[in-house]
Protein backbone atom coordinates (compact mmCIF):
# COMPACT_ATOMS: atom_id res chain seq x y z
CA UNK A 1 0.00 0.00 0.00
CA UNK A 2 1.71 3.63 -1.01
CA UNK A 3 0.82 6.81 0.36
CA UNK A 4 -1.86 8.55 -2.51
CA UNK A 5 -1.26 12.38 -1.59
CA UNK A 6 -4.73 13.03 -3.80
CA UNK A 7 -6.65 10.63 -2.03
CA UNK A 8 -5.45 12.12 1.33
CA UNK A 9 -6.02 15.77 0.04
CA UNK A 10 -9.46 15.02 -0.43
CA UNK A 11 -9.98 13.54 2.90
CA UNK A 12 -8.24 15.82 5.10
CA UNK A 13 -11.22 18.04 5.35
CA UNK A 14 -13.42 15.74 6.51
CA UNK A 15 -11.13 14.74 9.21
CA UNK A 16 -10.52 17.89 10.48
CA UNK A 17 -13.86 18.86 10.71
CA UNK A 18 -14.51 16.21 12.56
CA UNK A 19 -11.39 17.34 15.04
CA UNK A 20 -13.21 20.63 15.01
CA UNK A 21 -16.23 19.65 15.35
CA UNK A 22 -16.37 17.27 18.29
CA UNK A 23 -12.80 16.54 20.01
CA UNK A 24 -11.60 19.99 20.19
CA UNK A 25 -15.00 21.01 21.06
CA UNK A 26 -15.50 17.95 23.95
CA UNK A 27 -11.89 18.66 24.98
CA UNK A 28 -12.40 22.51 25.85
CA UNK A 29 -15.80 22.18 27.49
CA UNK A 30 -14.55 19.26 29.74
CA UNK A 31 -11.38 20.89 30.43
CA UNK A 32 -13.66 24.24 31.96
CA UNK A 33 -16.05 21.53 34.14
CA UNK A 34 -13.12 19.66 35.18
CA UNK A 35 -11.25 22.80 36.04
CA UNK A 36 -14.21 24.65 37.44
CA UNK A 37 -15.27 21.13 39.81
CA UNK A 38 -11.97 20.50 40.48
CA UNK A 39 -11.73 24.24 42.20
CA UNK A 40 -14.75 23.33 44.20
CA UNK A 41 -14.00 19.82 45.05
CA UNK A 42 -9.96 21.72 46.36
CA UNK A 43 -11.54 23.98 48.18
CA UNK A 44 -14.51 22.07 49.86
CA UNK A 45 -11.04 19.77 51.36
CA UNK A 46 -8.74 22.77 52.31
CA UNK A 47 -11.21 24.53 53.71
CA UNK A 48 -12.36 21.14 55.66
CA UNK A 49 -16.52 21.38 55.18
CA UNK A 50 -18.03 18.66 57.62
CA UNK A 51 -19.28 15.78 55.77
CA UNK A 52 -19.04 17.15 52.65
CA UNK A 53 -15.36 17.01 52.85
CA UNK A 54 -15.13 13.82 53.30
CA UNK A 55 -17.85 12.63 51.10
CA UNK A 56 -15.80 14.41 48.09
CA UNK A 57 -12.59 13.05 48.89
CA UNK A 58 -14.54 9.50 48.58
CA UNK A 59 -15.98 10.58 45.35
CA UNK A 60 -12.87 11.95 44.03
CA UNK A 61 -11.19 7.94 44.96
CA UNK A 62 -13.87 6.23 43.26
CA UNK A 63 -14.21 8.22 40.35
CA UNK A 64 -9.99 7.51 39.89
CA UNK A 65 -10.43 4.07 40.82
CA UNK A 66 -12.65 3.13 37.68
CA UNK A 67 -11.71 3.43 34.31
CA UNK A 68 -13.05 5.86 31.66
CA UNK A 69 -14.63 3.54 29.27
CA UNK A 70 -16.76 1.80 31.93
CA UNK A 71 -17.60 5.36 33.11
CA UNK A 72 -18.93 6.32 29.34
CA UNK A 73 -20.84 3.14 29.26
CA UNK A 74 -22.47 3.30 32.62
CA UNK A 75 -23.41 6.77 31.73
CA UNK A 76 -24.74 6.09 28.17
CA UNK A 77 -26.21 3.07 28.09
CA UNK A 78 -27.52 2.38 31.96
CA UNK A 79 -28.88 5.16 32.47
CA UNK A 80 -31.77 5.46 29.89
CA UNK A 81 -32.53 2.38 31.04
CA UNK A 82 -33.42 4.19 34.80
CA UNK A 83 -35.35 7.16 32.31
CA UNK A 84 -32.29 9.24 31.99
CA UNK A 85 -31.15 9.67 28.10
CA UNK A 86 -28.04 12.17 27.84
CA UNK A 87 -26.33 12.52 24.02
CA UNK A 88 -23.12 11.55 23.44
CA UNK A 89 -21.82 14.45 23.68
CA UNK A 90 -22.98 15.69 26.55
CA UNK A 91 -22.29 11.97 28.51
CA UNK A 92 -18.42 12.86 26.93
CA UNK A 93 -17.84 16.26 28.13
CA UNK A 94 -19.71 14.99 31.59
CA UNK A 95 -17.30 11.89 31.78
CA UNK A 96 -14.03 13.44 30.70
CA UNK A 97 -14.69 16.45 33.14
CA UNK A 98 -16.08 15.01 36.04
CA UNK A 99 -13.15 12.41 35.43
CA UNK A 100 -10.33 15.14 35.31
CA UNK A 101 -12.05 17.29 37.82
CA UNK A 102 -10.73 14.47 40.56
CA UNK A 103 -7.50 14.78 39.02
CA UNK A 104 -7.67 18.71 38.87
CA UNK A 105 -8.74 18.64 42.52
CA UNK A 106 -5.47 17.14 43.33
CA UNK A 107 -3.45 19.54 41.87
CA UNK A 108 -5.30 22.53 43.06
CA UNK A 109 -4.70 20.80 46.23
CA UNK A 110 -1.09 20.97 45.87
CA UNK A 111 -1.15 24.93 45.06
CA UNK A 112 -3.17 25.63 48.12
CA UNK A 113 -0.63 23.76 50.38
CA UNK A 114 2.16 25.24 48.67
CA UNK A 115 0.84 28.90 49.83
CA UNK A 116 2.99 29.90 52.75
CA UNK A 117 1.19 29.69 56.35
CA UNK A 118 2.09 33.80 56.43
CA UNK A 119 -0.59 34.72 53.40
CA UNK A 120 -3.10 33.21 55.61
CA UNK A 121 -1.73 34.57 58.88
CA UNK A 122 -1.71 37.95 57.04
CA UNK A 123 -5.29 37.37 56.43
CA UNK A 124 -6.29 36.73 60.01
CA UNK A 125 -4.47 40.12 61.08
CA UNK A 126 -6.07 42.19 58.94
CA UNK A 127 -9.85 40.02 59.68
CA UNK A 128 -10.54 39.25 56.46
CA UNK A 129 -13.42 37.09 55.83
CA UNK A 130 -12.90 33.54 55.23
CA UNK A 131 -14.76 33.78 51.45
CA UNK A 132 -12.14 36.89 50.45
CA UNK A 133 -9.23 34.82 51.60
CA UNK A 134 -9.67 31.93 49.30
CA UNK A 135 -11.00 34.00 46.05
CA UNK A 136 -8.24 36.93 46.74
CA UNK A 137 -4.85 35.68 48.27
CA UNK A 138 -4.97 31.88 48.45
CA UNK A 139 -6.29 30.48 45.24
CA UNK A 140 -4.61 33.32 42.92
CA UNK A 141 -1.22 32.41 44.25
CA UNK A 142 -2.19 28.47 43.90
CA UNK A 143 -3.65 28.57 40.47
CA UNK A 144 -0.12 30.33 38.84
CA UNK A 145 1.77 28.23 40.33
CA UNK A 146 -0.27 24.84 39.24
CA UNK A 147 -1.10 25.65 35.73
CA UNK A 148 1.33 24.15 34.03
CA UNK A 149 0.00 21.19 35.41
CA UNK A 150 -3.38 21.87 34.78
CA UNK A 151 -2.30 22.43 31.25
CA UNK A 152 -0.57 19.04 31.24
CA UNK A 153 -3.98 17.47 31.72
CA UNK A 154 -5.93 19.18 29.43
CA UNK A 155 -3.15 17.32 26.65
CA UNK A 156 -3.85 14.57 28.20
CA UNK A 157 -7.28 14.85 28.32
CA UNK A 158 -7.68 15.79 24.67
CA UNK A 159 -5.89 12.50 24.08
CA UNK A 160 -8.33 10.96 25.71
CA UNK A 161 -10.89 12.14 23.58
CA UNK A 162 -11.00 8.96 20.93
CA UNK A 163 -12.77 6.94 23.95
CA UNK A 164 -15.58 8.77 22.80
CA UNK A 165 -16.20 6.36 19.92
CA UNK A 166 -17.04 3.89 22.32
CA UNK A 167 -20.80 5.81 23.19
CA UNK A 168 -20.74 7.09 19.22
CA UNK A 169 -19.69 10.25 19.06
CA UNK A 170 -17.89 10.99 16.05
CA UNK A 171 -14.63 12.27 16.55
CA UNK A 172 -12.12 12.30 14.50
CA UNK A 173 -10.34 9.05 15.13
CA UNK A 174 -14.01 7.57 14.89
CA UNK A 175 -13.88 9.54 11.64
CA UNK A 176 -11.04 8.28 10.53
CA UNK A 177 -12.35 4.74 10.68
CA UNK A 178 -15.10 5.34 8.86
CA UNK A 179 -13.27 6.79 5.92
CA UNK A 180 -10.98 4.41 6.17
CA UNK A 181 -13.90 1.63 6.14
CA UNK A 182 -15.27 3.05 3.28
CA UNK A 183 -12.74 2.64 0.91
CA UNK A 184 -10.65 0.09 2.86
CA UNK A 185 -7.89 2.30 2.69
CA UNK A 186 -7.09 3.37 6.83
CA UNK A 187 -3.31 4.42 6.03
CA UNK A 188 -3.95 8.27 4.63
CA UNK A 189 -6.83 8.45 7.17
CA UNK A 190 -5.08 7.28 10.59
CA UNK A 191 -2.04 9.09 9.09
CA UNK A 192 -3.80 12.21 9.02
CA UNK A 193 -5.68 11.97 12.64
CA UNK A 194 -2.61 11.26 14.52
CA UNK A 195 -0.74 14.15 12.95
CA UNK A 196 -3.50 16.24 13.44
CA UNK A 197 -2.95 14.85 17.41
CA UNK A 198 0.70 15.82 17.16
CA UNK A 199 0.16 19.25 15.85
CA UNK A 200 -1.88 20.20 18.11
CA UNK A 201 -0.24 18.60 21.54
CA UNK A 202 3.39 19.32 20.83
CA UNK A 203 3.31 22.33 21.17
CA UNK A 204 0.57 22.79 23.76
CA UNK A 205 3.22 20.59 25.59
CA UNK A 206 6.11 22.71 24.92
CA UNK A 207 4.43 25.69 26.19
CA UNK A 208 3.77 24.21 29.23
CA UNK A 209 7.41 23.34 29.72
CA UNK A 210 8.11 26.95 29.13
CA UNK A 211 5.69 28.41 31.85
CA UNK A 212 6.63 25.55 34.19
CA UNK A 213 10.25 27.21 33.67
CA UNK A 214 9.23 30.53 33.51
CA UNK A 215 7.39 30.08 37.12
CA UNK A 216 9.98 28.21 38.96
CA UNK A 217 12.57 31.08 38.14
CA UNK A 218 9.94 33.72 38.98
CA UNK B 1 -8.14 23.94 67.40
CA UNK B 2 -8.69 23.43 71.45
CA UNK B 3 -11.43 25.80 72.73
CA UNK B 4 -11.34 27.05 75.78
CA UNK B 5 -13.60 26.19 78.43
CA UNK B 6 -16.67 27.93 79.93
CA UNK B 7 -16.02 29.48 83.22
CA UNK B 8 -17.70 32.02 84.87
CA UNK B 9 -14.60 34.03 85.58
CA UNK B 10 -16.16 38.46 86.39
CA UNK B 11 -14.13 40.86 84.19
CA UNK B 12 -11.14 41.42 85.95
CA UNK B 13 -10.41 44.77 87.75
CA UNK B 14 -9.57 47.40 85.99
CA UNK B 15 -10.31 45.62 82.11
CA UNK B 16 -12.78 48.15 81.33
CA UNK B 17 -11.51 51.35 81.70
CA UNK B 18 -8.86 52.90 79.33
CA UNK B 19 -6.28 51.94 81.89
CA UNK B 20 -5.54 48.64 80.93
CA UNK B 21 -6.24 47.65 77.62
CA UNK B 22 -4.15 44.46 77.45
CA UNK B 23 -4.78 41.70 80.57
CA UNK B 24 -3.83 38.55 80.28
CA UNK B 25 -5.13 36.55 83.10
CA UNK B 26 -3.43 32.95 83.84
CA UNK B 27 -3.04 32.95 80.48
CA UNK B 28 -1.34 28.67 79.75
CA UNK B 29 -0.39 27.93 76.17
CA UNK B 30 1.08 24.46 75.08
CA UNK B 31 2.26 22.88 72.55
CA UNK B 32 1.61 18.97 72.90
CA UNK B 33 4.02 18.72 76.06
CA UNK B 34 5.69 21.47 76.20
CA UNK B 35 4.30 24.19 78.24
CA UNK B 36 4.93 27.87 76.49
CA UNK B 37 3.00 30.30 78.85
CA UNK B 38 2.19 28.93 82.64
CA UNK B 39 -0.16 30.85 84.47
CA UNK B 40 1.17 34.19 82.79
CA UNK B 41 -0.63 37.95 84.18
CA UNK B 42 0.41 40.65 82.65
CA UNK B 43 -1.01 44.23 81.69
CA UNK B 44 -0.75 46.61 79.21
CA UNK B 45 -1.84 50.09 79.77
CA UNK B 46 -3.98 52.27 76.44
CA UNK B 47 -0.77 53.73 74.81
CA UNK B 48 2.15 51.97 76.45
CA UNK B 49 4.67 50.49 74.67
CA UNK B 50 6.09 46.97 75.76
CA UNK B 51 8.62 44.95 74.74
CA UNK B 52 9.14 41.40 75.31
CA UNK B 53 12.85 40.24 75.23
CA UNK B 54 13.87 36.49 76.39
CA UNK B 55 15.74 33.55 74.58
CA UNK B 56 13.93 31.83 71.92
CA UNK B 57 11.16 29.66 73.41
CA UNK B 58 10.69 31.25 75.97
CA UNK B 59 7.02 32.50 75.19
CA UNK B 60 7.40 36.07 73.91
CA UNK B 61 6.04 35.32 70.17
CA UNK B 62 3.55 33.22 71.45
CA UNK B 63 2.35 36.05 73.12
CA UNK B 64 1.55 37.99 69.91
CA UNK B 65 0.25 35.15 68.20
CA UNK B 66 -2.39 34.53 70.99
CA UNK B 67 -3.24 38.30 70.89
CA UNK B 68 -3.82 38.07 67.32
CA UNK B 69 -5.70 34.66 67.52
CA UNK B 70 -3.16 32.97 65.61
CA UNK B 71 -3.00 30.64 68.48
CA UNK B 72 -5.67 29.05 70.42
CA UNK B 73 -5.74 29.44 73.90
CA UNK B 74 -5.49 26.57 76.35
CA UNK B 75 -6.32 28.09 79.84
CA UNK B 76 -6.77 31.51 81.27
CA UNK B 77 -8.15 34.74 79.76
CA UNK B 78 -6.99 37.24 77.37
CA UNK B 79 -8.96 40.64 77.89
CA UNK B 80 -8.76 43.30 74.86
CA UNK B 81 -10.44 46.52 75.94
CA UNK B 82 -12.90 45.38 78.28
CA UNK B 83 -13.61 42.33 75.71
CA UNK B 84 -12.87 38.84 76.34
CA UNK B 85 -10.33 37.84 73.14
CA UNK B 86 -11.14 33.86 73.43
CA UNK B 87 -14.51 33.61 74.95
CA UNK B 88 -17.48 35.81 74.41
CA UNK B 89 -20.09 36.88 77.06
CA UNK B 90 -23.48 34.71 77.51
CA UNK B 91 -25.17 36.08 80.20
CA UNK B 92 -22.78 36.08 82.92
CA UNK B 93 -20.80 33.86 82.15
CA UNK B 94 -18.00 33.41 79.31
CA UNK B 95 -18.28 30.54 76.65
CA UNK B 96 -15.51 30.06 74.11
CA UNK B 97 -15.84 32.45 71.34
CA UNK B 98 -17.48 31.68 67.98
CA UNK B 99 -15.67 33.40 64.57
CA UNK B 100 -17.67 36.49 64.15
CA UNK B 101 -16.71 37.76 67.81
CA UNK B 102 -12.98 36.78 67.49
CA UNK B 103 -13.31 38.60 63.58
CA UNK B 104 -14.49 41.61 65.77
CA UNK B 105 -12.01 41.90 68.28
CA UNK B 106 -9.25 41.27 66.24
CA UNK B 107 -9.78 44.39 63.73
CA UNK B 108 -8.16 46.42 67.18
CA UNK B 109 -5.39 44.55 66.68
CA UNK B 110 -2.70 45.12 64.05
CA UNK B 111 0.47 42.75 63.25
CA UNK B 112 3.71 43.02 61.56
CA UNK B 113 5.38 39.78 60.67
CA UNK B 114 8.97 38.83 60.22
CA UNK B 115 8.40 37.96 56.96
CA UNK B 116 6.57 40.81 55.81
CA UNK B 117 3.76 38.61 54.59
CA UNK B 118 2.84 40.78 51.95
CA UNK B 119 0.53 39.53 49.06
CA UNK B 120 2.67 39.22 46.23
CA UNK B 121 -0.41 38.79 43.45
CA UNK B 122 -1.31 42.34 44.92
CA UNK B 123 0.27 45.75 44.09
CA UNK B 124 1.50 47.79 47.19
CA UNK B 125 -1.38 49.83 47.09
CA UNK B 126 -4.18 47.07 47.12
CA UNK B 127 -1.66 45.35 49.41
CA UNK B 128 -2.65 48.45 51.82
CA UNK B 129 -6.97 49.12 50.66
CA UNK B 130 -8.21 45.75 50.34
CA UNK B 131 -8.94 45.22 54.19
CA UNK B 132 -9.77 48.83 54.70
CA UNK B 133 -12.46 48.55 52.20
CA UNK B 134 -13.80 44.49 52.46
CA UNK B 135 -13.39 44.66 56.19
CA UNK B 136 -13.86 48.50 57.32
CA UNK B 137 -16.33 49.40 54.67
CA UNK B 138 -14.13 52.14 53.52
CA UNK B 139 -14.54 53.78 50.05
CA UNK B 140 -11.75 52.71 47.45
CA UNK B 141 -11.35 57.17 46.97
CA UNK B 142 -11.06 57.41 50.94
CA UNK B 143 -8.49 53.78 51.37
CA UNK B 144 -6.57 55.07 48.30
CA UNK B 145 -6.04 58.71 50.15
CA UNK B 146 -5.61 56.73 53.36
CA UNK B 147 -2.83 54.65 51.74
CA UNK B 148 -1.08 57.21 49.61
CA UNK B 149 -0.51 59.33 53.06
CA UNK B 150 0.71 56.06 54.84
CA UNK B 151 2.88 55.25 51.79
CA UNK B 152 4.50 58.51 52.21
CA UNK B 153 5.09 58.05 55.91
CA UNK B 154 7.31 55.32 55.45
CA UNK B 155 9.14 57.14 52.51
CA UNK B 156 7.77 54.79 49.55
CA UNK B 157 5.22 56.71 47.82
CA UNK B 158 7.22 56.21 44.71
CA UNK B 159 6.80 52.64 44.99
CA UNK B 160 2.99 52.19 44.94
CA UNK B 161 2.16 50.65 41.65
CA UNK B 162 5.12 48.20 42.12
CA UNK B 163 4.28 44.57 43.14
CA UNK B 164 5.98 42.94 46.62
CA UNK B 165 8.90 40.77 44.24
CA UNK B 166 9.83 44.56 43.32
CA UNK B 167 10.88 45.91 46.42
CA UNK B 168 13.96 45.20 48.97
CA UNK B 169 13.00 43.27 51.97
CA UNK B 170 13.21 46.47 54.12
CA UNK B 171 10.47 47.96 51.80
CA UNK B 172 8.70 45.40 52.00
CA UNK B 173 8.50 45.90 55.16
CA UNK B 174 8.01 49.37 55.37
CA UNK B 175 4.57 48.43 53.09
CA UNK B 176 3.64 45.87 55.96
CA UNK B 177 3.69 48.54 58.46
CA UNK B 178 1.57 50.85 56.38
CA UNK B 179 -0.84 47.73 55.80
CA UNK B 180 -1.04 47.03 59.12
CA UNK B 181 -2.03 50.75 60.22
CA UNK B 182 -4.46 51.29 57.41
CA UNK B 183 -6.44 49.45 60.05
CA UNK B 184 -6.76 52.01 62.15
CA UNK B 185 -5.07 49.61 65.47
CA UNK B 186 -5.45 50.44 68.73
CA UNK B 187 -2.96 47.96 68.84
CA UNK B 188 0.06 46.92 66.57
CA UNK B 189 1.79 43.63 67.44
CA UNK B 190 5.89 43.76 65.89
CA UNK B 191 7.32 39.88 65.56
CA UNK B 192 10.82 40.66 65.15
CA UNK B 193 10.26 42.93 62.36
CA UNK B 194 13.94 43.58 61.71
CA UNK B 195 15.39 39.98 62.02
CA UNK B 196 15.04 38.65 57.77
CA UNK B 197 16.14 41.71 56.76
CA UNK B 198 19.77 42.32 55.28
CA UNK B 199 21.90 44.55 58.32
CA UNK B 200 21.82 47.72 55.64
CA UNK B 201 18.26 47.45 55.49
CA UNK B 202 17.08 47.52 59.82
CA UNK B 203 17.75 51.22 60.32
CA UNK B 204 15.12 52.29 57.56
CA UNK B 205 12.44 50.09 59.06
CA UNK B 206 12.85 51.03 62.97
CA UNK B 207 12.99 54.72 62.18
CA UNK B 208 9.97 54.03 60.51
CA UNK B 209 8.42 52.80 63.54
CA UNK B 210 10.10 55.21 65.85
CA UNK B 211 8.72 57.84 64.07
CA UNK B 212 4.84 56.17 64.20
CA UNK B 213 5.74 55.81 68.04
CA UNK B 214 6.54 59.83 68.76
CA UNK B 215 3.73 60.71 66.55
CA UNK B 216 0.58 58.23 67.72
CA UNK B 217 -0.35 56.70 70.88
CA UNK B 218 -0.94 53.41 69.32
CA UNK B 219 -0.35 50.92 72.20
CA UNK B 220 2.81 48.42 71.37
CA UNK B 221 3.64 44.90 71.38
CA UNK B 222 7.59 44.42 70.41
CA UNK B 223 9.45 41.55 70.49
CA UNK B 224 12.84 42.24 69.15
CA UNK B 225 17.02 41.84 69.43
CA UNK B 226 17.26 45.57 68.65
CA UNK B 227 18.08 46.36 72.06
CA UNK B 228 19.07 50.23 71.32
CA UNK B 229 15.57 50.09 69.69
CA UNK B 230 14.00 48.52 72.24
CA UNK B 231 15.32 51.52 74.78
CA UNK B 232 14.60 54.07 73.09
CA UNK B 233 10.76 53.78 72.31
CA UNK B 234 9.75 51.20 75.04
CA UNK B 235 8.33 52.29 78.21
CA UNK B 236 8.34 48.89 79.63
CA UNK B 237 10.63 46.10 78.93
CA UNK B 238 9.84 42.72 80.18
CA UNK B 239 11.97 39.68 80.21
CA UNK B 240 10.62 36.39 79.87
CA UNK B 241 12.37 32.77 80.28
CA UNK B 242 10.24 29.67 80.26
CA UNK B 243 7.27 31.03 79.26
CA UNK B 244 6.90 33.25 82.55
CA UNK B 245 7.86 37.10 83.87
CA UNK B 246 11.49 36.87 85.30
CA UNK B 247 11.69 40.58 85.51
CA UNK B 248 10.17 44.09 83.89
CA UNK B 249 10.59 47.51 84.37
CA UNK B 250 11.78 50.75 82.51
CA UNK B 251 14.27 50.35 79.63
CA UNK B 252 16.82 51.87 81.48
CA UNK B 253 17.07 49.91 84.23
CA UNK B 254 16.52 46.85 82.39
CA UNK B 255 19.04 47.52 80.28
CA UNK B 256 21.45 49.75 83.11
CA UNK B 257 20.49 47.63 86.20
CA UNK B 258 18.75 45.01 85.89
CA UNK B 259 17.88 42.60 89.05
CA UNK B 260 18.44 39.13 88.04
CA UNK B 261 20.94 36.88 86.49
CA UNK B 262 19.66 35.61 83.90
CA UNK B 263 18.44 38.80 82.45
CA UNK B 264 22.20 39.65 83.05
CA UNK B 265 23.27 36.52 81.11
CA UNK B 266 20.51 36.84 78.20
CA UNK B 267 21.56 40.68 77.43
CA UNK B 268 25.13 39.79 77.39
CA UNK B 269 24.74 37.26 74.98
CA UNK B 270 22.66 39.43 72.98
CA UNK B 271 25.17 42.65 72.87
CA UNK B 272 28.12 40.20 72.27
CA UNK B 273 26.16 38.67 69.48
CA UNK B 274 25.70 42.13 67.42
Amino acid sequence: MTWDWGYAQDIFPDILHAFIRYTLVVTVLASALAATLGLVFAVIRGAHVPVVAPLTTAFIEFVRSTPIPIQLFFMFYVLPSLGLTLSGMFVGVLVLGVHYSCYYAEVYRAGIDNVPKGQWEACTALSMPARYRWTHVVLPQAIRNVLPSLGNYVISMFKETPFLFLIAVPEMVQEAVAIGGRSFRYLEALTIAGLIFLVASYPAAVAMRKLEKRLGHA
Amino acid sequence: MATPETSTVDTPEGSRDGDKLIVFDKVVKRFGDNVVLRDLDFTVASGERVTLIGPSGSGKTTILRLLMTLESLDDGHIWVDGEPLWHMRKGDRLVPANEAHLRDVRTKIGMVFQQFNLFPNMSVLRNITEAPIRVLGKSREEADAEARELLERVGLEAKIDAHPNQLSGGQQQRVAIARALAMGPKILLLDEVTSALDPELVAGVLGVLREIAETTDITMLIVTHEMHFARDVSHRVMMFDGGQVVEQGPPDKIFGACDHERTKRFLHAVIEAR
